[in-house]
């Protein structure tokens, strides 16, 4: 199933392994944050998909089971750089700094953004399928234009690579040599349908036909990630272009808590992934190389509790914002058919119904 | 200390209700914040729901088998502190005041937020301020001010015009049931004051995994969604009646044989506690036709031209369950032996019983049994669950007359049919495996030890 071009520098049992072109001279510190980054995010995860459970979200996305994708990518941005996600970067999010309550705002259903795009450089969650690609290169290619030495990342999934904008965004990105890095985490499943029945070749081969290179990385594996990433950014930077990274991964839960997986999916996939979990093995690495006892561990574990409890406090403080506001943010300045749609809401309202 | 209630939640963007699957919980439990209360299934999806609240269950609404609407109370907690902030619904009713915002104070807005409130969807996208789903709040701090029921029950109170104040419920907890119901509308005279729920007698109104409307009381047209695990049936019939061309063979043989061999075994100390029936034998028998026969494990791939043979036996069982038919299987079947088969079908039943297969349970059957016995039928002619090439279905077995010899003699014999895909399997082939079958429940002990 993984081929021999799969890029991995750490085994799922934690052990190091030589690569041609890529190695990590991470140290401690470095390689432990990214473990703490890890834990946080499933962890708040967790807490999310019980809020949807309890009926205080309408809706989640997990990213259980991509948390090396994201981390190992999201850390090896510099702080200029600029981010376009999808609906599932919740990892991401959290290497921007953006604050977890403010990616539940729109899950809530208490805001239509979340966060000033521009603060964290980290634009809105993108739900429309491969959208922000196109969003990704036309910044990239303003980027150009202003002469910053600044590169964009785009995240999105095996599903919307099928999705023509996508495809658009590679034909842009290569004529233009813009400089993007779109991170393609193939998670197996685009909801329900196996990525098997969407591509007859590795999708990273597609950027090859594109006229740019398209590698594919270990997803579970964080340093590789790290690595792979940080190269592509500084190549986009230089003025090398694009690249295509395919993070090979696996969704270990639902696609959003709408779905069932247990009903397109069998359990032993599940576990054959279980295996390849991206946090265990560096835990291994971390102990055996470096040493760190159990008490770190269980620091991080307590840390991300708090921070669990803390956003459900958060979660659970956010009031329903006054329907009307959802007209504020539709267009920069005021727009007739925008004040007409909010006059009309609140007449229906203060008429007691329809 | 005080009383919180969770309301049931819209898991899936726009679901109305949701059937109680398994309660993890029972009233006096301790639970932590975000242990598993209850397994709901809705139209989209089984899920578990984590408790909102750390402390005592005091209340559960609604029994397994039960659609709740979303929004109606399902656990009432005593927490051990305060009620969290936003609490469910433990926050003193806010719905009247702060006329413009939805969801006013600290009531949110996303317990049943697809919900329509009277007529329709339309009023989703415009539910009024003060109607946020807080839903009934006084159940959740004094139980005795509104009986107990669960939506449907409370549905149908209201369509007969029945009071449920008035009404004594005889379910679990007390909860008002619709027999309770039925009762009422009966009048007083007819109402046994202290009779337990009459829920193992076999019901005459259950239909298409959910009960009905009596020929009296209902309506004159009643339309049913289709979709759980109706939609499951429909559409699997539906695929395979009109995809896999069927054809039948049956025998009858005389089972005595299998009879007097489940009688002298029902004792021995290496079976205690494991249920026997003809059903074990047959599922035996079944799987060592298979083994005779591979061809007829085997199904027809139409897409890839290819017809496919299996060696290993996926033996799917239909199950009559309280949630309608489903079809879960025994992975590799052919290997058991007749204690690991009785287990193996007891444990199938029981779960299905309980209303906990899973979905894997029912993927990849390549052959099934159909035991219409119990219904005291004796034969039947079964429609092919899609991916099999054969389905075995067992009458009841009965004294009947047989010819021995010269002589009519009593006899236990059974029916066997067999319905199988013509597109692959030929009818010589269906005899030669239904005669298999036949012969091995005639000699089972030989058969058991030869094969």
């Amino acid at each position: 199933m993984i081929g021999d071009e799969l890029i991995q520098l750490l085994t799922p049992e934690g052990e190091r392994i030589p690569h041609p072109e890529y190695g990590s001279d991470l140290g401690r510190d470095e390689i432990l944050g990214f473990y703490r980054d890890m834990v946080i995010v499933r962890r708040l995860c967790n807490e999310s998909t019980s809020l949807q459970r309890q009926g205080q979200l309408a809706l989640w996305a997990p990213l259980q089971g991509q948390e090396a994708a994201q981390i190992g990518a999201g850390r090896a941005l510099a702080p200029m750089d600029f981010t376009f996600p999808s609906y599932r970067e919740h990892g991401v999010a959290w290497t921007r700094g953006v604050p977890p309550k403010d990616m539940l705002r729109i899950f809530r259903a208490t805001t239509t953004g979340g966060w000033d795009p521009q603060r964290y450089r980290h634009s809105l969650p993108m739900v429309v399928l491969g959208d922000q690609t196109l969003h990704a290169v036309g910044y990239a290619m303003g980027i150009q234009r202003d002469g910053a030495q600044e590169a964009v990342m785009t995240f999105f999934g095996d599903g919307a690579s099928s999705q023509g904008d996508v495809l658009e965004s590679f034909v842009w990105a290569a004529s233009f040599n813009a400089p993007v890095v779109f991170v393609l985490q193939n998670n197996q499943w685009a909801i329900s349908e196996p990525t098997s029945l969407q591509t007859k070749i590795p999708l990273y081969h597609r950027a090859h036909g594109f006229g740019f290179p398209g590698v594919r990385v270990d997803g579970n594996d964080v340093l590789a990630m790290y690595e792979v990433a940080k190269r592509a950014l500084d190549n986009a930077r230089s003025g090398g272009g694009p690249t295509l990274i395919e993070a090979y991964t696996y969704r270990m839960g639902a696609h959003t808590t709408s779905d069932d997986p247990t009903r397109y999916r069998v359990d032993a996939e599940v576990e054959v992934w279980r295996h390849r979990d991206p946090i265990e093995r560096v835990k291994a690495l971390l102990a055996r190389e470096f040493g760190i006892h159990k008490v770190t561990f269980d620091e991080v574990a307590a840390e991300a509790e708090a921070l669990a409890l803390q956003l459900r406090e958060d979660v659970l403080a956010m009031d329903a914002p006054d329907p009307t506001t959802m007209f504020d943010h539709v267009y920069a300045e005021p727009h007739p058919l925008v004040e007409a749609g909010r006059r009309e809401m609140i007449d229906s309202q203060s008429g007691g119904g329809h | 200390m005080s009383e919180a209630t969770f309301l049931l939640p819209d898991v899936g963007e726009g679901l109305v209700e949701a059937e109680i699957v398994a309660w993890k919980v029972a009233v006096g439990d301790v639970v932590t914040l975000n242990q598993p209360l209850v397994d709901i299934e809705t139209a989209k999806a089984t899920v578990e729901l984590p408790s909102p609240y750390a402390g005592t269950v005091t209340a559960l609404h609604g029994a397994v088998g039960d659609v709740m609407a979303v929004g109606a109370p399902l656990v009432v907690i005593e927490t051990d502190v305060d009620a969290p902030p936003a609490a469910t619904s433990s926050a003193p009713a806010p719905a009247a005041d702060a006329p413009t915002s939805v969801g006013a104070g600290r009531t949110p807005v996303l317990v049943g937020y697809g919900v329509a409130e009277d007529d329709g969807a339309v009023t989703r996208r415009r539910r009024r301020p003060s109607e946020a789903p807080v839903a009934p709040v006084p159940v959740a701090s004094d139980p005795s001010r509104s009986p107990r029921s669960t939506p449907p029950v409370r549905l149908y109170a209201k369509q007969h015009g029945v009071d449920l104040a008035t009404v004594r419920g005889t379910g679990r907890d007390g909860v008002i049931t619709r027999d309770d119901v039925e009762r009422a509308l009966a009048g007083p005279a007819s109402a046994p004051t202290n009779r337990p729920a009459a829920a193992s007698e076999p019901s005459t109104t259950r239909f298409v995994g959910r009960e009905i409307e009596s020929w009296s009381t209902g309506p004159l047209e009643e339309r049913i969604p289709v979709r759980g695990v109706l939609r499951s049936m429909a559409d699997a019939m539906v695929q395979s009646a009109f995809g896999a061309p069927h054809a039948a063979v049956w025998v009858r043989v005389d089972a005595t044989g299998t009879v007097e061999l489940l009688e002298g075994l029902r004792d021995r100390p290496a079976l205690a506690g494991v249920r026997l029936s003809p059903l074990t034998i047959v599922a035996l028998a079944v799987c060592d036709a298979a083994r005779h026969f591979p061809g007829l494990n085997s199904s027809f791939d139409a897409s890839a031209q290819e017809v496919v043979v299996r060696r290993r036996v996926n033996l799917g069982i239909a199950a009559n369950t309280a949630r309608g038919l489903i079809v879960p299987n025994i992975k590799g079947a052919d290997t058991l032996d007749l204690r690991g088969m009785a287990v193996a079908l007891n444990g199938l039943v029981d779960t299905a019983r309980a209303g906990t297969t899973t979905p894997e349970a029912m993927l990849h059957t390549t052959l099934a049994i159909t035991n219409v016995g119990p219904f005291a039928v004796d034969g039947a002619m079964p429609i092919l669950p899609p991916g099999t090439g054969a389905i075995i279905a067992v009458g009841q077995v009965a004294r009947r007359p047989w010819v021995v010899g010269d002589d009519v003699v009593a006899r236990h014999t059974v029916d066997l049919s067999m319905s199988f895909d013509h597109r692959q399997i030929d009818g010589a082939l269906a005899s030669a495996a239904i005669a298999h079958v036949g012969r091995f429940l005639t000699d089972p002990a030989a058969s058991i030890i030869g094969g």
